[in-house]
């Protein structure tokens, strides 16, 4: 009983006494200005922190709890808020419980003797050379081939020479267009006034050569390369020539005497392609048109690749029409 | 108690003589000297945010079926670094209150540079002896968009994912050796082998970082040996004499509250504001796309300048000497850090001024430096703004169309006006002071 | 009696029932003639080029021959149609009819020819509609449905639509967006569909504050306008101003 009691006094003392007295130095001038006390402002402090100290346990207890709704919400709070309590107390001791001193001080000077005392340093150290130039200079010359040698590694990191995959796609003669879930597109299943993302039977579907976009058009609105679409069906690259993004995007007329054109919409920077013109640019920064794949119907009346695309896919290079697409 | 303590430390390291120089270091005190530390100090949160994110992501682009805690993705094929994303953010206690806080750094962080370097581009404090200062600090601005790219990248959804694509198309399209560096960074054509997810993570998490501490440890080891800048307020300041608060008592509260203060406003932004959420945007497909795909906001000057260039390739016969997106994606960044790199030089050259500066200049004190800031920096900002003009045609029926042709023009015209009309308005202010 | 009575009330209703219906097509074609015949045609056939109508607006519209009920009821309950200017975009606006005028309207253009009838979508996946929605509509209308630009067209956002108009529009398709027919899109497929747009109105938002569901813009002015802005103001707190 008696322990606890003086337990408690000790706690009452801590936080309500007014702190050890200083200890007796040898008379020695202040260096930090002294300032006057501000209980207020003390006290301020003190019940910031003890704010802090609730925030701060408050997110313990919500986390571990993990049963709130907005559990993130109120997590953030509870940290943000501890963290805002703590830099408003140090905002008023800064204020009203430091000294704020405005003292003076030279700016650094550049050193000209010990710059010059190192140039002699290295000067007198090179003394005993009598072709100091040569020396340098095939001496450079070595450290640099080692640091050329040190690199040459990092070619591994790819095929650096051998761009001749970036004409690859995996589309060729014969070659079934199917669906997302696999299943071989037929010729009927297409129809005007909508789109749909086709891929080769039995390929990689993460290949920029891969995904196609398929539309069909009346024949007669056809202008180029009649002979790659049947019955109107047109087959694209998905992946637009001027920077990679997915052409998502199709616009129909509802009514052609004052609508649009249909066009294949690029959703990155709105580059437009024709389809009914071999994909040629319409609007927006493509440099090229987008490849197209030739189409034919089977005997089953599904859709296949006739060919591979009329150009290589993906974005520009400096070799892009310097090749054609290959299987 | 703090006597052991120092005594302890004086004997071991010798530390006691810099340790009493550093507790009395000069701070001259102006409000925007403090945008470099709200930058420091998001970096500090980064640093520590970004660990504990490590503990939980998986840096694999393999793919695989989910069926984890967002239903509405149950059945759908995403990798498995998507994954550990949603692990995060769904499964992990506290899990998206430090990735949402890390994002929220990293878009604060850059924010905080960008408003720094203008002041110290504005009141000449890149002038000698700091021209070298200010070139690391350029350097970390540079890495900084760097790390943010491939930090959001890493989550590969279908928004970053776009992104990735775009960056490609950019590296192919420089001139002569795009492909050939395209393919070595992603070991091959887009969207790249295995290996090039965990090149981004190590990247992201240790080469980047390592990188912009280097430079920010030299950064600050001259901004001290150098002493900082200053206004001239008073008889005492001067071009010899640096007057400020000491570290200690002074300054100490001030910055360790400023700290607290970041702290605080990117933890309440962590967990009161949702950023990023993947599970929304889904996982990237190379086939799929979504409308309205943007980078973050660091990165919104570029797209700009990709939707402004007008469509063409650059051909010699077969040889395409200049894929389209090189002069807005690549190009033009370079001009912008060109010039700023340069600034120092191109300003001693054209003013004949050698000499050491510590004092600052307010902007409208050096009104040409100013104006052709100001110019700089509408030009910047109005490509910037261009690449917002589909969601202004959303919001208010602008035809968008229209809006890049008129951009195309302004960015040109608009930035000459600005460059008068600042030259104008600081020498305005200055003459008004010198009459009274 | 009570038998008689009955008999005689269902006799009455069997007879009235023509005069009502007949009436209620008289409605409609009154209230067709008065709002979309300028442009659509006095029996739906199309006015395929411009000609000068009242008050000098020119009608020009496609035919209605077959759009059926279906069409008739997305444009008139979404406000789509009337449209003042055939170069307009239809956009969602305050509906002007009321709902007996929209039925009788509808009844009217349906009888214009044999089309489909207004759909009653049911409950579907949205964990199969995400994945539906991603291929077919979020390159236009966003991954949560927020709308956007195509070339030529704003792209709505779909926060405002019905399950129902959803449902009519995917096969409608209003304007330059693509229709899906039954063969591009089961039933099924379109419920699952309709699940995920009524999803993406109120998705997991357990992020806090989702600032629109659009991404790095709304973000980009959360980092400027709030977080720089209060920084910059800590900073003034902090730090001292210059007095020249």
């Amino acid at each position: 009983m008696t322990k606890l009691r003086d337990w408690l006094i000790a706690a009452g003392v801590l936080l309500l006494g007014r702190g050890s007295p200083p200890a007796p130095r040898e008379s020695r001038p202040r260096i930090v200005a002294p300032g006057e006390p501000d209980r207020r402002a003390e006290n301020i402090v003190l019940f910031l922190f003890v704010l802090a100290t609730i925030a701060a346990a408050a997110f313990i207890a919500v986390y571990a709890l993990d049963r709130l709704s907005h559990q993130t919400q109120w997590l953030g709070l509870a940290i943000g808020g501890a963290f805002a309590l703590l830099a408003l107390a140090g905002t008023v001791i800064a204020h009203r419980l430091v000294v704020t001193e405005e003292l003076v001080e030279p700016y650094p000077e550049d050193s000209p003797d010990a710059q010059d005392e190192i140039v002699q340093i290295v000067e007198e150290s090179g003394s005993r050379f009598t072709r100091k130039r040569l020396v340098t200079v095939v001496g450079a010359g070595a450290l640099g081939t080692i640091g050329a040698a040190l690199l040459a590694p990092a070619a591994s990191l790819g095929p650096l020479l051998h761009t001749g995959e970036l004409y690859r796609t995996t589309w060729r003669r014969g070659r079934r267009l199917v669906d997302e879930g696999g299943t071989p597109f037929s010729a009927d299943a297409i129809e005007e006034g909508t789109f749909y993302t086709a891929y080769p039977e039995g390929a990689d579907r993460e290949l920029v050569g891969s995904p196609i976009v398929v539309v069909r058009l009346p024949p007669a609105e056809i202008r180029d390369r009649k002979d790659w679409a049947p019955r109107g069906i047109v087959a694209y690259s998905k992946i637009c020539t001027h920077a990679g993004c997915a052409v998502a995007l199709y616009r129909k007329p509802t009514f052609a005497a004052v609508q649009p054109r249909p066009a294949l919409v690029c959703p990155c920077h709105y580059s437009t392609f024709d389809p009914a013109a071999g994909g040629a640019v319409l609007f927006g920064p493509a440099g090229r048109p987008l490849p197209q794949l030739p189409l034919e119907i089977d005997r089953a009346g599904n859709l296949r690749a006739s060919g591979t695309f009329s150009g290589p896919v993906g974005p520009s290079w400096w070799g892009v029409r310097m090749g054609k697409a290959r299987s | 108690m703090i006597r052991r303590i120092v005594r302890f430390l004086d004997q071991r390291t010798g530390t006691a003589p810099l340790l009493k120089k550093s507790l009395r270091y000069l701070f001259p005190d102006h409000w925007s000297f403090l945008l470099g530390e709200v930058a420091l100090y998001c970096f500090v949160l980064l640093v520590l945010t970004g660990i504990y994110l490590t503990f939980f992501f998986d840096d694999s682009v393999a793919q695989m079926t989910y069926h984890g805690s967002y239903r509405p993705l149950d059945g759908s094929t995403v990798s498995h670094a998507y994954a550990s994303v949603l692990h995060i953010s769904f499964d992990v206690k506290a899990g998206l209150l430090i990735r949402q806080t890390h994002h929220w750094a990293a878009n604060v962080f850059v924010a905080a540079i960008v408003l720094h370097v203008l002041r110290v581009f504005f009141t000449g404090a890149f002038r000698k002896p700091r021209d070298l200062t200010y070139l690391l600090g350029l350097g970390m601005l540079m890495l900084a968009l760097l790390e943010g790219y491939a930090g959001y990248s890493l989550a590969d959804d279908l928004l970053s994912g776009m992104g990735l694509a775009i960056g490609y198309s950019v590296a192919m399209s420089i001139p002569f050796v795009g492909a050939n560096l395209a393919n070595l960074i992603w070991d091959g054509p887009f969207p790249g082998s295995s290996s090039f997810w965990p090149r981004l993570f190590i990247a992201h998490v240790l080469v980047l970082p390592v990188l912009i501490g280097g430079l920010l440890a030299a950064h600050l080891v001259l901004v001290a040996s150098r002493h900082h800048t200053q206004f001239k307020r008073s008889a005492r300041e001067s071009e010899r004499h640096v007057v400020g608060i000491p570290a200690f008592p002074g300054q100490a509260p001030r910055s360790i509250g400023l700290m607290f203060w970041v702290f605080a406003v990117l933890f309440l932004l962590g967990g009161l504001v949702q950023i990023n959420p993947v599970w929304l945007w889904g996982p990237y497909h190379v086939g799929d796309g979504t409308n309205g795909a943007q980078p973050d906001w660091y990165l919104g000057w570029l797209i700009g300048a990709l939707r402004l260039v007008p469509g063409f390739d650059l051909t010699i016969g077969h040889y395409t000497l200049v894929p389209n997106p090189f002069w807005g994606g690549a190009l033009f960044p370079g001009v912008v850090f060109g010039i700023l790199i340069l600034w120092p030089w191109l300003e001693r050259k054209v003013t004949g001024d050698d000499a050491f500066h510590n004092l600052l200049e307010r902007p409208r004190d050096n009104p040409w430096r100013t104006a052709i800031g100001v110019a700089i920096l509408t030009w910047v900002f109005l490509i910037f703004v261009s690449g917002s003009a589909d969601r202004v045609d959303v919001l208010f029926g602008i035809d968008y169309a229209t809006q890049i042709w008129v951009y195309r023009v302004a960015i040109w015209v608009v930035p000459l006006i600005a460059l008068f009309v600042t030259k104008r308005v600081c020498d305005e202010l200055v003459a008004g002071e010198r009459r009274r | 009696m009570r038998a008689v009575v009955t008999l005689a009330t269902a006799v009455a209703v069997l007879l009235l029932l023509p005069a009502a219906a007949a009436a209620k097509d008289r409605r409609g074609a009154a209230l067709y003639a008065a709002n979309c015949a300028s442009c659509h045609g006095l029996n739906g056939q199309g006015v395929p080029s411009a000609t000068p109508g009242v008050n000098g607006v020119d009608g020009q519209g496609p035919p209605l021959r077959g759009v059926g009920a279906r069409a008739a009821d997305f444009y008139l309950r979404t406000g789509y149609m009337p449209l003042a200017n055939a170069h307009d975009q239809p956009s969602r606006k305050h509906v002007v009819f009321t709902e007996p005028e929209i039925r009788a309207l509808v009844r009217y253009v349906a009888s214009l020819g044999t089309g489909p009838p207004v759909p009653t979508p049911h409950p579907g996946s949205v964990s199969a509609g995400l994945r539906l929605f991603t291929d077919h509509c979020a390159g236009c209308h966003q991954a949560v449905a927020q709308g956007g630009y195509v070339t030529g067209a704003r792209v709505p956002p779909l926060t405002d639509a019905t399950d129902r108009q959803i449902a009519e529009a995917v096969r409608v398709g209003p304007y330059l967006m693509p229709r899906f027919s039954t063969k591009a899109i089961t039933p099924a497929q379109l419920n699952d569909i309709v699940a995920y747009v009524g999803y993406a109105r109120h998705p997991d938002d357990r992020g806090g504050w989702a600032i629109g569901h659009l991404g790095p813009w709304p973000e980009g002015a959360v980092t400027w306008l709030l977080a720089a802005a209060a920084l910059l103001g800590i900073c003034t707190l902090l730090g001292r101003r210059l007095r020249t």
